[in-house]
């Protein structure tokens, strides 16, 4: 799947706190819960993000809690894929697990990058591209296990097709 | 071949495998799996869509109300309505009511439903509590419970294991949680991301269970999937009259192998203190004497065992919180509560001017039982001081262990124990 938007920019560490105040988690709705994400980091996010943008953070993305109300309300504001040098490990198997795209890319595109400029993902690639100038970026690739559960649609869809076997 | 470490063999065990090397994917069984009235919703949610009539095994399914509870709103009403309602439906035995209920880290050992060897899941980042008894227990998002619920069985990458060693003697005023603070200062917060910690060394060996759940449930904040200690004499002697299920400890090899190996000589270490916005942030409390605060928290599933309220106690005895402070306790269980009004601690607790809470996880994340204003600063034995954790944004937030917090409250600064004592 080929994915183009608009990027918006994130430092090291953003936690789910962050991501989702915990005050907001008596909703599971993914729009409900959009419409507060990032707003103790960034009050302009949730308003201005549209749907197609790319998140670009640095390492240890989604660190803290094991919310999944996280990768929802990023789901639910209709980001469509985040690229960061690194996730924390609870965020990245309810990434997997709920079918939001995430890459894990080594190069340090929290700091190369610029706000609001245009990037193309090829996903199943994993290559990343900087429209602006053309340069190209590989990010790590999933495990055969993995690209099972996301090819799936998720890992709820993968426990179906276990019970039928 | 090399030996294996515990965690390896736990989940080589569960795997149905003689052997796993970290980097394995494996699919393993699980003996708990657990949700709150945050998490479990969304999983309950999930797990409707497959449409099963049953929970792969009711006794395995842990629910606990504790977060927004007792309900804070309608929202958290209806949330902790629709696990009740599934609990019942699913005839899930492990369903903590109000009025039975603890904060669910602090529960799930006390009840002996936590035992060495196990491999549990919970829907919730500090299921790595349950490390302290040996066994592998990691958190999970809500989704992961609703598969483990519907097959009984999760997925995990085997993780590598850092090796923590603690030597020397535990100074006064110093426990399980100036432990931890500091080893996640000297790692950082993503220091031991998707590895196992494993807490060993002499000094952990005369760590009491209480300090022992204190450093395996902050795991999570060096990135770490799990923290552990060995079974010893100490867990034994824990388990005892607590569950009548047969259970098989589990021992790394002595020939495992370690990523990396730490060492701290904790003999000189001042009772810690992690500055806002991380758990990472931390310095001796004598860098951060002086810091005027306005409440403290002494509870959570990090420090709300009755260890942790016999230690304030010691403190408060006798004694005033500041007239600028607000001091809320929280015991983490029923029991705990009980306990600790049999031992008197809560008269202490009240002549002291502080207010005691029913078990909840409130403040911590800033659900409700004390939320903070702009620009307040709070000093907490909870374990995270992120952005807007407990309330406003600019609100800040201190962590500490039990004593420092309720020598702080009395100071109504951030001070060293001794100071209040001498």
């Amino acid at each position: 799947m080929i994915l183009e938007g608009k990027v918006w920019l994130f430092g090291d560490n953003v936690d789910t706190d962050a991501i989702i105040p915990a005050r907001y988690l008596s909703a599971t709705d993914p729009e409900e819960l959009a419409a507060h994400c990032m707003e103790d980091i960034n009050p302009d996010f949730a308003a201005s993000v549209q749907a197609g943008d790319l998140l670009v953070a640095g390492s240890n993305f989604g660190c803290g809690s094991s919310r999944e109300h996280a990768p929802l309300a990023l789901k639910g504001a209709g980001v469509s894929c985040v690229i960061a040098k690194s996730f924390a490990r609870i965020f990245y198997r309810n990434a997997i697990n709920i079918g939001l795209p995430i890459l894990e890319c080594e190069a340090e595109l929290s700091r190369i990058l610029a706000p609001g400029e245009l990037l193309r993902v090829d996903l199943s690639a994993g290559m990343i591209i900087r429209l602006s100038d053309g340069s190209r970026y590989q990010a790590a690739p999933f495990p055969t296990f993995m690209q099972e559960i996301i090819q799936q649609g998720g890992l709820i869809e993968y426990v179906r097709h276990r019970l039928k076997r | 071949m090399s030996g294996q470490t515990m965690i390896e063999k736990i989940l080589a065990r569960g795997a149905g495998k003689k052997e796993v090397k970290p980097g394995d994917l494996v699919s393993v069984k699980v003996d708990l799996s657990l949700g709150n009235d945050i998490t479990a919703p969304v999983a309950i949610k999930e797990f409707e869509r497959l449409g099963l009539d049953r929970v792969f095994d009711p006794e395995k399914v842990v629910l606990v109300p504790d977060h927004f509870t007792p309900n804070r709103d309608i929202a958290a009403a209806e949330q902790a309505l629709l696990v009740r309602r599934f609990a019942e439906k699913y005839g899930i035995r492990h369903y903590f009511e109000i009025g039975r209920m603890g904060i669910e880290h602090a529960l799930l050992p006390e009840q002996g439903l936590v035992l060495p060897g196990q491999i549990i899941i919970g829907a919730d980042s500090h299921t790595c509590t349950y490390g302290a008894l040996g066994a592998f227990a990691t958190g999970v998002g809500s989704t992961d419970l609703a598969a483990a619920m519907a097959i009984g069985e999760a997925w995990f990458k085997v993780p590598s294991t850092m090796r923590f060693i603690y030597e020397g003697e535990l100074p006064p005023w110093v426990d399980g949680k100036d432990l931890i603070l500091y080893t996640i200062g000297q790692i950082g917060v993503e220091g031991a991301r998707y590895k196992a910690m494993a807490f060993c060394g002499p000094v952990i060996e005369k760590l009491p269970m209480d300090g022992r759940l204190t450093m395996a449930n902050m795991a999570i904040e060096a990135g770490g999937k799990c923290g552990y200690m060995e079974p010893d004499a100490v867990t034994f002697s824990y388990l005892e009259g607590r569950t009548a299920q047969p259970y098989e400890p589990v021992y790394g090899d002595a020939d495992a192998v370690y990523e990396q190996t730490l060492t701290f000589d904790v003999s000189r270490m001042e009772p810690q203190v992690a500055f806002p916005p991380a758990p990472d942030n931390t310095h001796p409390v004598s860098e951060a004497a002086g810091i005027k605060i306005d409440q403290v928290v002494i509870g959570s599933c990090t420090n709300g065992r009755l260890e942790d309220l016999r230690r304030a106690a010691a403190i408060l005895k006798g004694r005033r919180v500041h007239p600028r402070v607000r001091l809320i306790i929280i015991p983490a269980t029923q029991r705990i509560y009980r306990q600790a009004m049999a031992e008197g601690l809560m008269d202490i607790f009240v002549e002291a001017e502080a207010a005691i809470s029913t078990p909840t996880c409130g403040p911590c994340l800033g659900g409700h039982m004390g939320i903070l204003a702009r620009g307040e600063k709070a000093l907490a034995t909870t374990n995270r001081n992120f952005v807007g954790r407990m309330g406003h944004p600019e609100s800040e937030i201190f962590l500490c262990n039990p004593a420092v917090a309720a020598a702080s409250a009395i100071a109504g600064e951030i001070v060293h124990p001794e100071e209040v004592m001498a």
